[in-house]
């Protein structure tokens, strides 16, 4: 800022720019009119800081290199095309159903490939079995069994679980020594197999659980 | 013929037709009419590209941060608020894209004739005018002539990169001093400082210049110089 009277060409060459802008507050203003009345230097620095602002702050002064529009024009159309292209729901449709068929593809595949229907009609779970019940589980095969079934696979790596723990661990009741833990719908057919391992089984062999029944 | 999209506006709507239709455009490619997104940044591709040019100096460079910005400011269009001009807005992005690209080292900037004396003035130092000739006022038709214009694009071009950058975004973007800080992410008093060294180096190079024979041949050439 310039104060009043004392006022010298250097304070005007500091503030010439604000004094072109107008901003300047009124009392310093009027102190550089002052000097630059009486100031040929300073009024030459005036003229040609004016002269500056305005001769390159004309329009003219702006210049692109020939084409500019042109190319600027249609690399926007491009790129308008293809964000248009979203805003509309009809442009959702394949995406999304092809999103819904992957997923639909994803979910069979994933209960193929790591949920593996049972391989036999037999291999169904139970209902009502007792979750605290004692039962022999053994490699090769995803079947638990009540102790002494003859139809243990492997009995040289059985091992003892609870009922609730084989089933969690993805095994299925025995059709034969846990018969009458399985659901109803397959009884009938179980009968038929039933029959046909009494016939398989008459070495008069029983088994010492109590709730087995054939 | 009422200006197109005027109708959307009510009658106490206190904005210039210009305006008025530059909110419109604004709005509709808002709402996803993208289309008309060259005709909102039309009136300013010149000022775009005289910013990013300030920068970096290169045109090629300059023309490709020019459709940059354009695209960013295309793709961030619904974050425009109407708080800020803009054309303001639009610079803004300008200038951050060629900051950008200059940082990544992806242009050469030739740095002006008068970085030594910039240097050695050191920016808060006071610039002393050399050239105390009778100055009067140019005439704008001067800009007319190409060479004319050319002349002063170079005289331009030779100033130092920090105030070239601040001479073009407040006196040839017109814009005021607290946006030009923002763009540019300096202060206010850094801004006014090399605004003022700018404006000074460049009335001295223009004295020279008529020394040189810059203006010649204008009316005013017989008899009186232009001070």
């Amino acid at each position: 800022m310039v104060s009043g009277e004392n006022v010298n060409c250097e304070q005007v060459w500091r503030e010439i720019s604000n004094y072109v802008d107008g901003d300047l507050d009124p009392s310093s203003r009027a102190a550089m009119d002052e000097h630059i009345r009486t100031c040929a230097r300073c009024a030459s620095v005036l003229a040609g800081t004016q002269n500056v602002v305005k001769l390159y702050g004309d329009e003219r002064m702006l210049e692109v290199p020939a084409g500019f529009g042109l190319r600027l024009e249609k690399r926007l159309a491009r790129t308008a095309q293809k964000t248009s292209r979203w805003l509309t729901w009809e442009a959702w449709l394949i995406p999304v159903a092809a999103m819904v068929l992957l997923i639909g593809a994803f979910k069979l595949t994933d209960r193929a490939l790591f949920h593996p229907p049972a391989k036999s009609i037999l291999a169904v779970p139970g209902h009502d079995i007792p979750p605290d019940m004692q039962v022999v589980i053994s490699d090769g095969s995803k079947v638990f069994h009540v102790a002494g079934c003859p139809f243990i696979h492997d009995k040289s790596t059985e091992r003892t679980i609870t009922a609730k723990e084989a089933m969690q661990q993805g095994y299925v009741p025995c059709s034969r020594c846990l018969r009458k833990y399985l659901t109803a719908g397959i009884t009938g057919h179980l009968k038929v197999m039933a029959n046909d391992d009494d016939d398989d089984n008459d070495n008069g062999e029983t088994l010492s659980v109590g709730s087995v029944t054939r | 013929m009422p200006e197109a999209g005027a109708e959307l506006n009510t009658a106490d709507n206190p904005l210039q037709p210009f305006d008025r239709r530059e909110h419109d455009l604004i709005a509709a490619v808002q709402r996803g009419q993208h289309e008309l997104f060259y005709e909102l940044v039309k009136p300013y591709e010149k000022r775009v590209y005289a910013a990013a040019f300030a920068i970096l100096r290169n045109e090629p460079d300059a023309e490709d941060t020019s459709q940059e910005a354009m695209l960013k400011a295309l793709a961030n269009i619904r974050q425009f608020r109407a708080e800020a001009r803009f054309s303001t807005w639009l610079i803004q992005i300008t200038v951050n894209e060629a900051l950008m690209r200059r940082r990544r080292g992806r242009t050469i900037v030739m740095e002006g004739i008068d970085d030594h004396r910039s240097s050695r003035a050191g920016e808060e130092g006071d610039y002393a005018p050399r050239d105390f000739a009778d100055w009067r006022e140019i005439p704008s038709e001067v800009l007319e002539r190409k060479e004319v214009r050319q002349r002063l694009a170079q005289a331009l071009d030779s100033l130092d990169l920090k105030y070239r950058e601040v001479f073009v975004l407040r006196d040839m973007e017109h814009m005021n001093i607290q946006e030009t800080a923002e763009a540019l992410g300096i202060s206010v008093a850094s801004v006014k400082t090399r605004l003022l060294r700018a404006r000074l180096m460049l009335r001295d190079l223009l004295a020279a210049g008529w020394e040189q024979g810059w203006f010649s041949r204008l009316p005013f050439e017989k008899g009186n110089k232009p001070w």
